[in-house]
């Protein structure tokens, strides 16, 4: 296993606020990990931190792979929607780093690695539509091809699952879980009842994190990590129930 | 039809001409990159605050474009300064340079002694007195926004779209910022003698809106809003010629007839 990253005593906040605090955490290839918590727990600006949106107030953030090697898929409300932008661009941009002077080389390896993310991911008639345009499912995977563009030794996705139909989401989750065998996962989510059947570990955030070293996670376990959340769970979506406190024994064991 | 031919042997109207394609151009692109990234207020703050320039340049006696570009950029460094450092929320902060550069413009209009040549023609634009000089900063300008869109089109493109994940991709953001809000300077300050300070926001965005009926991609919208402009600045020259009406005012009013147009005619197709 390849450590890909390690978090180490580090605090961070926006204008004076302390959002996160003395926060360690370490991502190793393989890993899957669910990072749940309250509203404005710190769970976004985690993720900010490590791909390097938000500088650290104190301690450290050390990658061990390069920044552009993190595919990211941000929260879909901090799209513009209605920006003029077709769906082949979108997921072009994944591979921004080589957009610099790219007017003059016409880089087709690079289109046609979109072209087939887009028809891997089934979406390849939707290629030359305005993002604007999309369903909500059909605009998290246009993100997803986005994120998976640089072919990523980590993901990181924020939410994912909103505005998106029980069906997508469900869908989304077994492609990540085949993915999980190519690259790390780090995926945010406020419905710790669905996302636990699919991640290996669990990271607690609120102001701190307890990283959970199972994907079950008693009631308890959460309250004790001042973690307090709703368990939401969706109809025909598989998960894993939560174990109460009698059960508790059973812990640890995987699907 | 004569009548027009005949008018391309004034070098007055060849001059308005070439204002109109040129601020067509520089204002289309420009323009396009302004409405998609949802900085139209930013640029009437900038826009306005030039009048600050353009009172200074009249009382020390040089030319108030060179003020107005001053101001216009300082205006533009400013507006983001206050509201990343200073704390200060963005429209508030916009709202403040838009007003201060207003104020003092009209200070140092007052303290010039005598009159002030022309000030109408900042205000509210006069495309029939170009001069020949003006036409050619407007050119040269021109070729840059072309040759910096064609250049960097993607990576314009991939920051005005998603600036964090473009900050991920680690590509130049704050550097392409900079420069980007330089270039929206100077078209504002290089474009005020076609219609105006008032009127200026106009040719940033109205063809833009009437192209963006027709298309939601970057580059093509670029393309049909230099057009659009360029269609409106011609006729509503012409109109101006003939009805001896102002220039500026006829210009954003053609404008708007033809987003009308635009939108009924792509209305009355999907029905």
């Amino acid at each position: 296993m390849k450590k890909l990253l390690e978090i180490k005593n580090l605090s961070a906040g926006y204008d004076g606020n302390v959002v996160l605090e003395n926060v360690n955490m370490e991502v190793f290839s393989g890993d899957f990990i669910g990072v749940i918590g309250p509203n404005g727990g710190g769970k976004t600006t985690l993720i900010k931190t490590i791909l390097g949106l938000i500088k650290p107030t104190s301690g450290e953030l050390i990658l061990h792979i390069s920044k552009t090697n993190i595919g990211y898929l941000p929260q879909v409300n901090q799209i513009d929607k209605r920006f003029p932008i077709s769906v082949i661009d979108v997921v072009r941009s994944g591979k921004a780093n080589s957009a610099l002077f790219s007017s003059f080389h016409k880089n087709s390896a690079e289109k046609e690695k979109a072209e087939s993310l887009l028809a891997e991911m089934g979406i390849s008639h939707i290629r030359n539509k305005a993002i604007g345009e999309l369903s909500g499912g059909q605009m998290q995977r246009v993100f997803l091809c986005r994120a998976l563009m640089n072919e990523p030794e980590l993901l990181v996705l924020d939410e994912p699952s909103t505005y998106v139909d029980n069906n997508f989401e469900g869908e989304l989750y077994l492609k990540l879980k085949e993915l999980n065998e190519q690259m790390a996962i780090l995926l945010i989510s406020h419905d710790v009842g669905t996302i636990s059947f699919f991640v290996k570990t669990i990271a607690c955030v609120n102001r701190h994190l307890h990283h959970h070293p199972s994907n079950i996670i008693s009631e308890e376990q959460l309250a004790s990590y001042n973690c307090p959340l709703q368990i939401i769970t969706h109809g025909n979506i598989p998960h894993t129930v939560l174990k109460l406190h009698d059960e508790h024994e059973h812990h640890g064991h995987h699907h | 039809m004569d009548t027009i031919i005949e008018l391309f042997s004034y070098d007055f109207f060849v001059n308005a001409f070439l204002a109109s394609l040129l601020a067509a151009v520089s204002c289309g692109i420009v323009g396009t990159y302004i409405v998609s990234r949802r900085i139209v207020f930013i640029s009437g703050g900038i826009t306005h605050a030039s009048f600050g320039g353009i009172g200074m340049g009249y009382y020390l006696g040089i030319n108030p474009l060179v003020g107005a570009a001053i101001f216009s950029i300082l205006s533009g460094m400013g507006i983001q300064l206050f509201s990343s450092r200073g704390k200060v929320r963005e429209d508030s902060s916009i709202a403040i340079w838009w007003s201060l550069g207003m104020a003092i413009g009209i200070i140092f209009v007052y303290l010039t002694p005598g009159y002030a040549p022309n000030l109408l023609s900042y205000l509210f634009g006069s495309i029939l007195t170009v001069s020949t000089g003006e036409i050619w900063l407007m050119l040269a300008l021109a070729l840059i926004i072309v040759l910096f869109f064609t250049l960097f089109y993607r990576t314009i493109l991939y920051i005005s779209f998603d600036e964090d994940f473009a900050k991920t991709s680690d590509l130049p953001v704050n550097l392409f910022n900079y420069l980007l809000m330089i270039l929206i300077s100077l078209t504002i300050v290089l474009n005020i003698r076609v219609v105006g300070i008032i009127l200026i926001l106009s040719l940033l965005t109205i063809p833009q809106a009437t192209a963006n009926v027709l298309t939601r991609e970057f580059g093509r919208m670029m393309f049909y809003s230099v057009g659009f402009a360029f269609l409106a600045s011609f006729i509503g020259l012409l109109i101006s010629y003939f009805a001896d009406i102002p220039s500026g005012a006829t210009i954003i009013f053609t404008q708007v007839v033809l987003f009308g147009l635009v939108k009924l005619i792509k209305a009355f197709i999907r029905s």
